[in-house]
């Protein structure tokens, strides 16, 4: 293709992420560097304050002592989002293989039902489950009614309901970049390991792992990035009792009005994410992976 | 030995119902045999191999390998290994990775199997190119390296599904050849699936051909070629003319078959003929004469006359002469 036509059809794109994303992140970084003034803009000269503040909290006499307050809440995150990752991981994988495995038409339909979430708000499927495991929730209604519990489990407002609600999310992003490397791989593959004396478990360890581990990395920084920033699964899941880094940063821009603050924790994930990325890129060619 | 007892095979399909692969086939290979099975597309060739290698499980009958019944017995617990037709060599894998796979599933150690991957490679005659992807070959290299691949953990029994089809004919020639010398060295049951017939009788020590899931005729090439027991054989392999009897004045056979090359031609006033015909046309090539010559009702047949020279000419009225040892009488 020349030159000419190539610019042309990647201009479209260009413009988007230059607009969307480019310039955002930049008002973001430059943002970061200044200081928040009380009507929720920021203005000069340009400090680190911002950054200071995720390490140190500033004491009454105005000297900075040193606290893992911010530092806690960003590893509680970034542990949250590779939970949920591995967790995708171990749900997709599986239901891929099963869907590689079936008829062509059957394959449709279990694609479909895999892609049916995105037709419903996020925000409605995930306060769907606020109903479900509230204590008045579907779950400890019928096991009270069906006399397996007294009082109702704390089944809401902990980690394990904010992992479910961020695992349930974003599932198809597992499953559908795997499904699309499997698909490719020629079943004779799988025979042909069988006929050579591998049994189910080394078929799966020797050839179906790595050949689907183009989509399981691609799958995973689909997940990993938008899981470490999210905040509804989190706000409504977690009932905003222990803060995480996606919460922490709309705080900033809502009720805390501290734009240079959570413009920096903003930057700091988003440095995490595009870190994670090239170190991954590098191990395993992302470049390759088509979704 | 692998004994097939009375094997059906009978798919069930949602678009197109059930499909009969396999009626009733029942045959013995024997050890250190190359068998061939021969047939048209579409016939079975390749479900019974599968059914032998375990990925497919007869509908009825019973398949034993070295007097065990292997029903229920995975592809991975069977002493035979297969060489698929699109050869399926792991794109993750180099060369000597694709070769050492089987060995060292079967836990060979890792200097057993150093030896015998380099022994395979020099087999195969690719020293040198252990360490390259599978892209990076060429088709007949892939097809030795399934090969190799295949060979490597000594199966007893090697089944081959139409290995050389995907080749030009040079490469074919020659890994025909390659194939009957690894066969000889090796000593192992080989089993190999192909359409070709002249690829057929060239390899094998015995050859099954088979038709719409049945299996007509089994016996040495030379047997078959020279003894067919229904026209289907006769016409299959190599070329064969098929005679109404009745315009032989034989009421009670069917079809006399005779070949090409055992027909003379004289001339139309000739005594003590079989039969009259017109000859419709000739193709000098060489050694050789062809005529296409048409019998009264219709019937053609062909004559391969050697050294001739074009003795005939089209539209010319012609006698046929074939000695009684040459034809066959058939039934059906
Ligand atoms: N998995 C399957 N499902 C349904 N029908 C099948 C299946 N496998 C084979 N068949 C049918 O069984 C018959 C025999 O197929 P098979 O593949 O054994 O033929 P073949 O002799 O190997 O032909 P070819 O020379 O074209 O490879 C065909 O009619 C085919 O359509
Ligand atoms: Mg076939």
């Amino acid at each position: 293709m020349n030159m000419k036509r190539t610019l042309f059809l990647i201009l479209p794109a260009v413009l988007f992420i230059s607009v969307f994303m480019l310039i955002p992140l930049m008002i973001a970084l430059v943002y970061s560097f200044m200081t928040s003034d009380s009507y929720g803009g920021v203005t000069g000269p340009a400090t680190f304050d911002a950054y200071i503040q995720l390490l140190y909290q500033q004491d009454f006499d105005g000297s900075l002592i040193f606290s893992t307050d911010y530092l806690f809440i960003i590893l509680r995150s970034v542990v949250l989002a590779v939970a949920t990752t591995v967790l995708c991981l171990a749900i997709g994988l599986p239901v891929a293989w099963h869907i590689v495995c079936q008829s062509a038409s059957r394959r449709k339909f279990l694609l479909f039902l895999v892609t049916m979430p995105f037709w419903i708000n996020t925000l409605i499927r995930t306060y769907c489950w606020v109903l479900i495991l509230r204590d008045q929730g579907l779950i400890n209604m019928t096991l009270r009614n069906l006399g397996a519990i007294v009082d109702p489990l704390p089944l809401l407002y902990n980690d394990g309901s904010i992992l479910l609600g961020l695992v349930y999310t974003f599932v198809p992003f597992m499953v559908l970049p795997i499904y699309s490397t499997l698909e490719r791989v020629d079943t004779r593959l799988i025979e042909a390991a069988h006929d050579l004396y591998a049994g189910r478990w080394q078929v799966f360890r020797r050839v179906i792992w790595p050949l689907a581990k183009p989509g399981v990395v691609a799958g995973a920084i689909l997940i990993f990035a938008p899981a470490l920033g999210s905040f509804l699964a989190p706000d409504l899941l977690g009932g905003g009792k222990k803060l995480l880094i996606g919460s922490l940063i709309q705080m900033q821009f809502t009720s805390s009005r501290n734009w240079a603050f959570g413009s920096a924790l903003a930057v700091l994930v988003t440095a995490t994410v595009i870190l994670t990325l090239i170190v991954s890129s590098r191990r395993n060619k992302v470049g390759e992976v088509r979704i | 030995m692998i004994e097939v007892r009375h094997v059906s095979k009978v798919f069930t399909t949602m678009d197109i119902g059930t499909v009969t692969a396999l009626a009733e086939v029942s045959l013995t290979i024997n050890d250190n045999e190359f068998f061939t099975l021969l047939g048209p597309s579409g016939c079975g060739k390749t479900t019974l191999l599968r059914l032998i290698g375990g990925f497919e499980t007869p509908s009825t009958g019973e398949i034993r390998i070295d007097g065990v019944d292997v029903a229920g017995l995975p592809p991975h617990k069977r002493r035979v290994n297969t060489v698929f037709q699109s050869y399926a060599l792991f794109p993750h894998l180099t060369i000597t990775q694709n070769i050492a796979f089987g060995l060292e599933m079967l836990k060979w150690s890792k200097a057993d199997i150093d030896v015998r991957v380099k022994e395979m490679l020099s087999l195969v005659r690719l020293e040198g190119y252990g360490e390259r992807n599978a892209a990076q070959l060429s088709g007949g290299q892939q097809q030795r390296v399934a090969l190799a691949r295949a060979l490597a953990p000594r199966p007893s029994v090697l089944l081959l599904d139409e290995p050389l089809s995907a080749l030009d004919l040079k490469l074919r020639k020659g890994m025909q050849v390659e194939l009957k010398r690894l066969q000889r060295e090796t000593g192992i049951t080989f089993v190999l699936v192909t359409h070709d017939q002249e690829e057929a009788l060239a390899m094998s020590d015995r050859i099954a051909v088979m038709s719409a899931g049945h299996v007509l005729q089994i016996g040495r090439p030379e047997d078959i070629y020279d003894d067919p027991n229904c026209c289907f054989v006769a016409d299959f392999i190599g070329e064969a003319n098929l005679i109404p009897g009745a315009l032989l004045g034989r009421a009670n056979v069917n079809i006399v078959t005779i070949r090409p090359e055992r027909v003379t031609v004289g001339p139309g006033d000739a005594p003590a003929a079989r039969i009259a015909g017109t000859v419709s046309e000739v193709t000098f090539i060489g050694p050789d004469t062809l005529y296409d010559i048409g019998l009264k009702d219709g019937t053609r047949m062909r004559a391969r006359v050697r050294g001739d020279r074009g003795r005939f000419r089209a539209e010319e009225p012609v006698t046929v002469h074939w000695p009684d040892e040459a034809e066959r009488e058939l039934a059906s």
